[in-house]
Order: C-alpha cells, then sequence, then structure tokens
C-alpha cells in the first residue's frame, strides 16, 4: 500500500516546472487573447466575453463540431471491434509472433504528414493503385472533389494507421490470461463465443479503455493526416476541430475567436476524457482489490 | 474448413461443440495453417500495400510515374534517393528531426522517472489531481498551442531551436512517460524499496544502482513511446522552426513547386522517415505490446 509522504513533491517538482513551463504560460496566453480584442499595432482592448458568445454563435464551429464527433465515433466503431478480432487471431508467441508485433507496428512509427502522403498518392485515379483500380471498376472516385470519396479515404487512412494500436493493446491484455481459464472453458465445452464473452473480454476491459481513451482523443484533435489529404476539402466536408483553428489562428489571424475557440475545443476534450479517466482508475481498484 | 472458420471469433453463430475447441487449442498451440493466418495475411496486407505503393513510387523516375501505371518500377533508379542523400538542404531535416526527438526522449526520461516514483510510492497532497493535470496535457491539441508557443519560443530567443521543439513536445511526452512509468513501477514490490533503505542506501543511490534496473524494460518502451510521438509530430515542429532545425516532415513540403509535385523526390523522402521508426520497432519488439498498455497488463 502507498504510503503518505509530503516530500514527494520534490521529486515531482521537475514535472511540474517543466510542463509548466510548456503548457501553462501557453494557455495563459491563449485566455489572455480570448478576452480582449486589437486593431493592430500590438494595442489589446478589453473585450470581455464577447468571443465566446461569437464562437457559441457561429454555424462554423458547430458544423466543424459535428462532423469531428461523427468522425471520431465512425473511427471507434471500426477500430475497436476490428483491433479485437485481428489481436484473437494473432499468433500467440514464437516468430510469427514478433514477426506480426513489428510489421503492425509500421503504421504508428510513420510521421503523420507521411501517412497523408502515403494514401494521397495511393488514392490518385492517375499514379495511386487504389485510385487507379477503383477508377478502372468504373466506380466515380476523387478524394479532392467527391464529399464521399474524401470521407471515405479519410476513414480508411485512420483506420490503417490506428487500428493496429487497439489490436496491440488488446493482445496485451490477452496475454496476461492465465492457460488455467482456457481449460477450464474446454472442461465446460464453452463455445468459442462463450469463451470470448466471458472470459477474454472482461480480461481486456482494462486494456480496452486505454484504447477507447487514446484513440477518442488523438481523433478528436486529428490535424496533419486529413490536412496533407484533402486540406480539409472538398470545400469544408473535412474540415475538423484543429483544422479549422489553425486556419483561424494562423492563416486568418483571428487571434480573438480562435482563442475563444481553443479554450471551448479543450474544455470539451477534457470533459470527455475525464469521463474515461474516472472510468479507468475505478478499474484499476477493482482489479487491485482482487 | 469447419476450423477455419471456427477459429475466427466473427463466427459466432457456430455451435459451441468439439470443433470449435480444437480450433482453440490449436490456435494456442500456434498453427499457422487455419482461419487465424489468413485473417492476419489479409490485415498484414492491408497494411502494407500503400507503403509498398509508396516504395514503389520512390523507385521511378517522374516520367515513369506520370507515363503509365504499372505495378512494379519497370525502369528500376535510386536518382530520388541520391537527390535527397547529397543535397544538404534536404538531409539535414533528417539531423534536425533527430536531434531534437532524441532531447525530447532524455529529457522527458529524465524528469518523469522520479515524478513516476512519486506517483506511484507516496500518497500526496493532490496528487490525483496533479496526475490528471498531466494528463490533460496528453490531451491537449497541438493546434491549440502552436500559435503561444511560437510567441513563447520567440519572445525568450529559442526559436528556430532543436531545444524549443524538443521542449514544446515534452507537452504531450513527458504525461506519457509517467503514466507508462508509473504503471511499470508499480509492478515492483514496495518491499525492495524497503530492504534497500534498511541495508543503507540512500535515495539516489537505490534508485540508479537497484531500482533502474529493475524496471529497464519501462524505461525501454517509454524512451521508446517519447521517440515515437516526436517524431511523427508535424504541427509543432514546423511552426517553432524555420531554417536552422527545420525537419524533415517541414522539407518535405518544398516538393510541391510551380512545376506540380514532385513524386518520385516525395515518396523517396517518405521512405525515409519510415526506416528509424522500423529500425527501433525491431529494438523493442518484446515490449510493445505491454508499452502499448502503458505497463498496465
Amino acid at each position: 500500500m502507498k504510503t503518505d509522504n509530503q516530500k514527494a513533491w520534490f521529486l515531482v517538482l521537475p514535472v511540474l516546472i517543466l510542463v509548466a513551463f510548456s503548457a501553462v504560460i501557453p494557455l495563459m496566453t491563449v485566455v489572455n487573447y480570448s478576452v480582449q480584442d486589437t486593431f493592430g499595432n500590438n494595442q489589446f482592448f478589453w473585450a470581455g466575453l464577447a468571443w465566446f458568445e461569437d464562437m457559441l454563435g457561429s454555424e462554423r464551429m458547430w458544423n466543424a463540431l459535428g462532423r469531428q464527433i461523427v468522425f471520431s465515433g465512425i473511427i471507434l466503431a471500426i477500430e475497436v471491434p476490428l483491433g479485437i478480432f485481428v489481436a484473437l487471431n494473432m499468433p500467440k508467441k514464437g516468430f510469427w509472433a514478433s514477426f506480426c508485433l513489428v510489421l503492425m507496428s509500421l503504421p504508428l512509427l510513420i510521421p503523420w504528414n507521411v501517412v497523408g502522403t502515403i494514401w494521397q498518392i495511393f488514392g490518385r485515379v492517375d499514379i495511386g493503385l487504389l485510385g487507379y483500380t477503383l477508377d478502372s471498376l468504373g466506380i466515380d472516385y476523387n478524394y479532392t472533389q467527391g464529399f464521399y470519396a474524401a470521407w471515405a479515404t479519410v476513414i480508411t487512412m485512420d483506420v490503417w494507421h490506428w487500428t493496429s494500436l487497439v489490436a496491440l493493446l488488446a493482445y496485451a491484455g490477452l496475454q496476461s490470461i492465465p492457460d488455467a481459464y482456457y481449460q477450464a472453458a474446454k472442461i465446460d465445452q464453452a463455445s468459442r463465443w462463450a469463451v470470448f464473452r466471458y472470459i477474454e473480454l472482461p480480461k481486456m476491459r482494462g486494456v480496452l479503455t486505454i484504447a477507447i481513451l487514446l484513440r477518442f482523443m488523438d481523433s478528436f484533435k486529428i490535424y496533419t493526416e486529413p490536412f496533407v489529404l484533402t486540406g480539409g476539402g472538398p470545400g469544408n466536408a473535412t474540415t475538423f476541430l484543429s483544422i479549422d483553428l489553425v486556419k483561424m489562428a494562423l492563416g486568418q489571424f483571428d487571434l480573438g475567436p480562435a482563442a475563444a475557440f481553443s479554450l471551448m475545443y479543450f474544455l470539451v476534450i477534457m470533459v470527455i476524457s475525464y469521463v474515461f479517466y474516472i472510468v479507468m482508475t475505478n478499474l484499476d481498484k477493482e482489479e487491485g482489490g482482487k | 474448413m469447419t476450423d477455419q472458420t471456427a477459429a475466427a471469433p466473427g463466427a459466432s453463430s457456430l455451435p459451441g461443440d468439439i470443433t470449435a475447441d480444437d480450433a482453440n487449442t490449436k490456435l494456442k498451440r500456434g498453427s499457422r495453417f487455419n482461419g487465424s493466418a489468413v485473417v492476419m495475411t489479409l490485415y498484414l496486407l492491408f497494411l502494407l500495400v500503400p507503403i509498398y505503393w509508396l516504395v514503389n513510387m520512390s523507385l521511378k523516375t517522374n516520367t515513369e510515374i506520370l507515363g503509365g501505371f504499372s505495378l512494379w518500377p519497370q525502369d528500376l533508379t535510386l536518382e530520388n534517393y541520391e537527390t535527397i542523400l547529397t543535397d544538404p538542404s534536404w538531409y539535414m531535416g533528417y539531423v534536425n528531426s533527430m536531434i531534437y526527438v532524441i532531447m525530447n526522449t532524455v529529457i522527458s526520461i529524465t524528469v518523469a522517472l522520479p515524478a513516476a516514483y512519486a506517483f506511484s510510492r507516496y500518497n500526496f497532497m493532490g496528487d490525483k489531481h496533479l496526475f490528471f493535470w498531466l494528463l490533460t496535457n496528453r490531451m491537449a491539441p497541438p493546434a491549440v498551442f502552436a500559435l503561444p508557443f511560437f510567441q513563447l519560443y520567440s519572445s525568450v530567443g529559442l526559436f528556430d531551436t532543436h531545444i524549443a521543439v524538443a521542449l514544446a513536445h515534452c507537452l504531450f511526452n513527458v504525461p506519457l512517460a509517467v503514466w507508462i512509468l508509473e504503471g511499470f513501477m508499480r509492478g515492483v514490490p514496495k518491499e525492495i524499496d524497503e530492504t534497500a533503505y534498511i541495508d543503507g542506501f540512500s535515495f539516489p543511490r537505490f534508485f540508479l544502482k537497484i531500482f533502474m534496473p529493475l524496471i529497464s524494460s519501462g524505461i525501454g518502451v517509454a524512451a521508446f513511446f517519447c521517440f515515437m510521438f516526436s517524431w511523427v509530430e508535424l504541427l509543432l515542429s514546423r511552426t517553432l522552426t524555420s531554417v536552422d532545425a527545420k525537419p524533415i516532415a517541414a522539407t518535405m513540403t518544398r516538393t510541391i513547386g510551380a512545376a506540380g509535385i514532385d513524386w518520385g523526390v516525395l515518396a523517396a523522402a517518405g521512405v525515409l522517415t519510415i526506416l528509424p521508426g522500423a529500425l527501433v520497432i525491431y529494438f523493442v519488439r518484446n515490449y510493445i505490446a505491454k508499452g502499448f498498455a502503458l505497463g498496465r497488463v
């Protein structure tokens, strides 16, 4: 059991200072901008909560938020079941297990803009295998023009990029199940489905929570991959929250609205993640209690 | 054939009979000639074909890429790689990326080690709040921080230096490192600490000589993740640099010129960014799964 010790603060201090420098100061800058207005020349005026009201009434932000939620929902609905399915089929040990692990991790270590580039090339009708094949099959596919083609490509790209993360986590969970559980199930003549439902799934609950938490957070702040692939287009079809924000802050230099937008964006992620976190710590407790 | 389908968990409609059990045992023995092998082959193909296509493009000349469609290079050329490896403005991109990634990994692990120890061993005032606050930084969208970072590092004169990017990436890597290391440290029994103190070890000596070797796999995994997330990030590293510390990811945008996109060089540059990751994975392959579970298995 843990002991009470206030001196532990000294051990945490370096992290505190470092993160304060790289998180608190910038965040205060954002707060600062969100309540001020400027007419250039570095002159700022108090604007109160006007920007927040502005953004809450802005259709643009709600649309981006809507697209973001749909996107995160779809990729979670695909990646989590697919990841579990792949994990169940992975070799348990030996050469082939390492072989699969290494190849599966590969997409995770590719710089995000290169992920965009890979799919940009792969999906092109003239030079890409995917685009060319679909085109020769007579399917009208063009991810820079068509709404559905753009969405399908962005989602396939994310599934390609991140399903392995879910699979690896689920695999780690499966590895921790003692053989005795399977033997007991065999004696009881349990069906494959029953083994999955009553042994494997409960044992994977902890790691799956982490997987969903990580995938949710990361998909909610996705920027680089769709930016390289579609640039947020066609029109605004794939303009997710981060893309919209960068457009506003660095493109149009609307600091006030962008800052207000940022804070609300951050708040949404924090609230949802806090719920996940509570669930996760409760899981940890339950497992510790056994 | 029954075995093959039964091994796949999706085939839940199958009656729970002996065949299902057999398939399960076979699966555990690591038999490769069943449905699992088919599923894995298909999945790995799905992962590798787009990467193969990039490699394929990188080995073609631009005339060949745009001239016709072929599944493999007809006229194999290393010209694209030559362009990159002989031009300092290209290959310095890789050097710059490596420098800030390594700096970031060292900084993150160094500060995260004592903090993770504190979280895994002691209760102290506000520990839970602090831990969650750290996690919120892992959740923070880089887009929110891009502009403030730019202003902060410009005002302290660190703009366009490697250390600026390394420090900026600490925003999400330090919380992650603390999270992973805490998970691994929790697995080390507390009795070891107590025995060492009774034996007269001071805290720093105990930590370096006894504790760190015990969690060396955890340190390796945490370092791998810091490396990975710093290596793949583009938005912050691009915003914080212009010339001297420009990362390879930003250099790649050069291939888009007035005359269109230089596909061959773009693909070759992409392939070269995959290599460091592939090398690092090989070294930590046995710990990857546990690492992705943040040490919590």
